[in-house]
């Protein structure tokens, strides 16, 4: 009896998956990190209900974006690629030209009513215009593919650097390598491009802006400049560190609520988490994470398009690499270089994009058959 | 063809990117346990370490002053105690611009260039969220306006305190001392520790003695600060132990009949138990109100105190180091009777001065025409000198040197307050090392009336006297009786100190120096017999006149010719009641004259207080 009432509410469940076209396992990920994410910026927020309530609305607009890229199938996208691509491009142009600057950096472009960052809905575009060029030829790639292939990266990627904004170059780039490398680049070649990326690191260097340099250089020592540009590094390691392995309490943080961590509800949100919900909540969170990574790559593997393989396939790594570089970043593994903790981070803009990465996958886990047909 | 193809590589695309796939997971899982080691050193290898440090970003500790012990006299009446207080304090991280802030500050308060001073010395060395006090005691007015402003001057507090008030003012500096702001030197001589929050000490007498125990130990309060420095709320506290009240055996009533009767002239009296040690009065005039030295004195009122002629600011009873004059006889007595020199009753005739055998100089006697026949008792009753310059002759500094240093004369007698001077009795082995001299006979004769190198304080004459009445039993002269005990409730009384006996060859000598004693008062040729009219007990005394001013051979000493300051000395010791005794007085007027005219009433006024009105019941 209870087993019929069980098979019962799985098969309607199921149904309702179908409708709405996504996965459920994913979905449901989703939904709870997202949720939780909104308990977590409570606190970290200093019990901030308004911010929570802005961020819960972010919320519903992401969901809704998901749901209606779910629909769409994945065909249409692959032939918007290129218009979309070179769209983008445009609008970086028009970020340096007449864009407006926050914090020493041009990233924000208002049109009428809506403010964006052209350079986080480009992170969609760009892998929508490697996963439609790979796709088109040979797999596993050639070496004359790939040098084509980074060229269509690079120009995004220079411009974004140039706003200047590192954390998203970084994204940006590695999202493209994501696909170039699920695309069969040769092992050889992975080799030779880590030596020559190694070899061009002085060059990267003397590029860099001071202020980027000073962030690489504190990540090394950071008590080299304990009140500059080591603090905030400083404040988030002894909050992590001092949360120990049950963490101290929801609300309890005293680095997050007496104010030692910067960027508490943003860009540093996991060291408030990990400060109250100790090794133990961050090991939950990242296996979640991983999860949800690992389930993003299977949807990916049963793609029936090369296209749809290489666009999944992406987004999943992209996601996972965002994670990284947050939580790298605010464990003093990588330089600060501004990342929002997916899904938990305050803040719209990315948010929605990633909302919007994950309605992809579920149009491609969704539209197989069509395909197959 | 081309169709064929497409497949073919999709099945081939397909086990490429499934094997990418795998490779990527592989590298997931990697990066995923990157970050899980990473966080694993921090949370749980180094948790010890950020917990540390978490704590020392968000928790401060603010020390708390003990609160000062009280000093009570013998009957609970306070001699010292804590007032409640304001002082404005500035926590220098919170404010902009100190030295605007000053000025604003200065426009309803008002600070000395000193007070400014030390604050600026003080915030250099301190860490600069640690509160540091701008201006102590802030009257009403200063209150109220600031009160009315607060908003205007973040940083910027008024924190209730108490101060250190001394409610009986001039009576009782001498002995008291005063507690005053520490200063550079007192900050590192002291426990850094315990006097993290103190901002007094004491500087001078029991409240310098007795600062250890009077202090009381720190307590701290754990505050929780946010990252700008602002307390948040208070975590913790550890209260502090606050100082131990002293009952000293000081009699308020009697230290006022004696600080009343002395008036404007300068000198000192002291009282002692002699049962006991305890010291009843302890009187140094002139004196001035401790409570201006508490939060810094002013510069003018300093100086005035200092440059005084009457020196207000010195402590004649207890560092005050005179001639004892004849008020040493009934000892120097004592040596020549344990010497074998005299015999008490052996009457001898006494001419008008005496002279050392070949030498020309003649020490005169007080007396024009000299006592006539006069046996030990007469000789003291009368003072004669002649008689007392034949026994020194004769016997030599020796005897007198070891009789007077076995009344503690000539070195501190450890009593429980700072600064004791030690008085000097000389010998011919001190004179040698001091002057590179020989002992001569004519010093030995000037010595026996208390004259020449000799120097006593009016507290070693008061103990002296106190020994003598106690046929040489005695004890280590003490302010403190009792201390509070640790739950509050009550006071633990201390124990005398007794000293060593002064154990006579033969014990009538003790009545023989005493009879001469009592004549003193009581006889009808005593020079202070004026003293014991309508006296309703029998005392003992000995009068003492000590030259300041050296007159020539054969010139008269004649008061009213001599510049005030150059007088003599006037000094009275005695005891009563002569039977049982209960209390030993000495007395000394700076130039006053002749001791048995002014110094001796005063010692008959504090007996009688002390003896009529104001001994403890049971004595």
């Amino acid at each position: 009896m209870a087993n019929n009432t069980n098979n019962v509410t799985t098969a309607s469940l199921l149904s309702i998956y179908q409708f709405f076209k996504v996965d459920g396992p994913l979905f449901i990920a989703l939904v709870l990190l997202s949720l939780s994410g909104l308990g977590l910026l409570y606190s970290a927020s200093g019990g901030d209900l308004g911010l929570v309530q802005r961020q819960a609305m972010r919320l519903a607009i992401g969901f809704t974006g998901l749901l209606v890229m779910a629909q769409i199938p994945v065909d249409k996208l692959r032939s918007w690629s290129v218009m979309l691509y070179v769209l983008g491009l445009i609008l970086l142009l028009l970020v340096l030209l007449v864009g407006d600057s926050a914090k020493g950096a041009q990233r924000w472009l208002d049109i009428a009513v809506i403010r964006f960052q052209p350079s986080e809905i480009m992170k969609i575009w760009v892998m929508m215009m490697m996963a439609y060029y790979f796709a088109a030829r040979p797999i596993p790639a050639t070496l004359k593919d790939v040098i084509t292939g980074s060229a269509l990266l690079l120009m995004p990627a220079v411009l974004i650097l140039k706003q200047p904004d590192l954390g998203t170059t970084i994204l940006v780039v590695s999202s493209g390598l994501f696909i170039i490398f699920l695309a069969g680049l040769r092992a050889r070649v992975i080799l030779s491009l880590i030596a020559l990326s190694i070899a061009a690191a002085p060059i990267i260097w003397f590029k860099l802006h001071d202020y980027q340099r000073t962030r690489i250089l504190t990540l090394i020592n950071p008590e080299s400049d304990p009140l500059n540009a080591g603090y905030h590094i400083i404040q988030s390691k002894i909050a992590i560190g001092s949360g120990g392995f049950y963490g101290k309490g929801w609300l309890n943080g005293t680095q997050s609520h007496l104010d030692f961590i910067p960027e508490r509800s943003t860009d540093f949100i996991f060291s408030a988490f990990t400060e109250e919900f100790g090794f133990l909540g961050a090991a939950v969170l990242i296996l979640t994470y991983f999860f949800i990574v690992v389930r993003g790559l299977v949807i990916a593997a049963h793609a029936q398009s090369n296209y749809a393989k290489l666009l999944g396939g992406g987004i999943s790594l992209s996601f996972f690499s965002y994670v990284f570089v947050n939580i790298g970043m605010v464990t003093g593994l990588l330089p600060v270089v501004g990342v929002p903790l997916p899904l938990i981070s305050y803040g719209g803009t990315s948010m929605v994009t990633l909302l919007i990465m994950f309605g992809i996958l579920m149009s491609i886990n969704s539209h197989k058959k069509l395909l197959g047909n | 063809m081309a169709r064929r193809i497409v497949i073919g590589d999709q099945h081939l695309a397909s086990v490429v990117f499934n094997r990418r796939a795998i490779a990527a997971v592989i590298l997931v899982v990697i990066a995923c346990g990157i970050l899980l080691s990473q966080l694993y050193g921090l949370q749980v290898r180094q948790y010890k370490h950020y917990q540390t440090r978490s704590d020392d970003n968000h928790v401060r500790l603010q020390s708390v002053a003990p609160t000062r012990g009280l000093i009570l006299d013998r009957d609970g009446v306070l001699l010292a105690d804590n007032q409640p207080s304001y002082r404005l304090v500035i926590t220098p991280s919170l404010v902009t611009d100190i030295d605007t802030l000053l000025k604003d500050l200065g426009a309803f308060i008002n600070f000395d260039d000193r007070e400014l001073r030390r604050f600026h010395r003080v915030i250099l060395g301190r860490q600069s969220f640690q509160q540091t006090p701008l201006k102590f005691n802030l009257s009403d007015e200063e209150l109220a306006i600031f009160a009315v402003k607060q908003h205007q001057f973040p940083g910027v507090e008024i924190l209730a305190t108490s101060t250190r008030h001394y409610p009986q003012h001039e009576y009782f500096t001498h002995t008291l001392g005063y507690v005053a702001r520490m200063n550079r030197s007192d900050q590192q001589r002291m426990d850094a520790k315990n006097y993290r929050a103190t901002t007094h000490i004491g500087k001078l007498g029991l409240e310098k003695y007795y600062e250890d125990i009077l202090h009381g130990e720190v307590g701290y309060q754990h505050n929780e600060i946010n990252a700008q420095g602002r307390q948040q709320r208070v975590l913790r506290t550890e209260q502090a132990v606050s100082g131990v009240d002293l009952k000293l055996s000081l009699i308020t009533q009697l230290q006022k009949v004696a600080t009343d009767t002395l008036g404007l002239k300068r000198g000192a009296v002291v009282a002692i138990d002699p049962n006991n040690g305890d010291v009843l009065a302890f009187v140094s005039m002139p004196s001035f109100d401790p409570n201006l030295f508490v939060n810094g004195i002013s510069q003018k009122a300093y100086s005035q105190l200092r440059l005084s002629k009457d020196r207000p600011l010195f402590n004649r009873a207890l560092i005050g180091q005179y001639p004892p004059g004849s008020t040493v006889k009934p000892v120097i007595a004592l040596a020549a009777l344990e010497s074998g020199q005299v015999n008490a009753n052996d009457m001898v005739f006494m001419g008008p001065h005496f002279k050392v055998p070949k030498q020309s100089r003649r020490y005169r006697d007080w007396k024009k025409g000299g006592h006539g026949n006069v046996d030990l008792k007469l000789a003291l009753a009368q003072s004669c000198d002649v008689y007392f310059y034949k026994l020194g002759f004769a016997m030599g500094i020796k005897p007198m040197h070891d009789m007077l240093t076995r009344f503690d004369l000539g070195s501190q007698l450890g009593i429980d307050t700072a600064g004791e001077a030690s008085g000097l009795v000389p010998n011919a082995a001190w004179k040698k090392r001091i002057h590179g001299e020989a002992w001569y006979p004519g010093e030995s004769v000037i010595t026996s009336i208390g004259q020449g190198y000799l120097l006593t304080t009016p507290l070693q004459l008061a103990h002296m006297t106190a020994r003598i009445a106690m046929n040489g039993a005695g004890y280590k002269p003490r302010f403190v009786i009792a201390r509070r005990n640790n739950k509050g409730t009550g006071f633990n009384n201390l124990d005398p100190i007794p000293l060593k006996q002064i154990d006579l060859k033969k014990e009538a000598h003790w009545q023989q120096v005493i009879a001469g004693m009592h004549a003193v008062v009581q006889g009808k040729t005593g020079t202070a017999r004026n003293i014991s009219k309508g006296a309703t007990y029998v005392m003992a005394g000995k009068s003492g006149t000590a030259q300041v001013f050296s007159i020539a051979q054969d010139a008269e000493y004649k008061e009213e010719e001599v510049a005030k300051h150059l007088r003599d000395h006037a000094l009275f010791v005695a005891y009563a009641p002569i039977e049982q005794p209960k209390i030993a007085v000495a007395v000394i007027v700076e130039n006053g004259g002749g001791g048995s005219r002014v110094a001796a009433p005063i010692a008959r006024k504090v007996m009688d207080a002390y003896l009529l009105n104001w001994m403890p019941d049971g004595q």
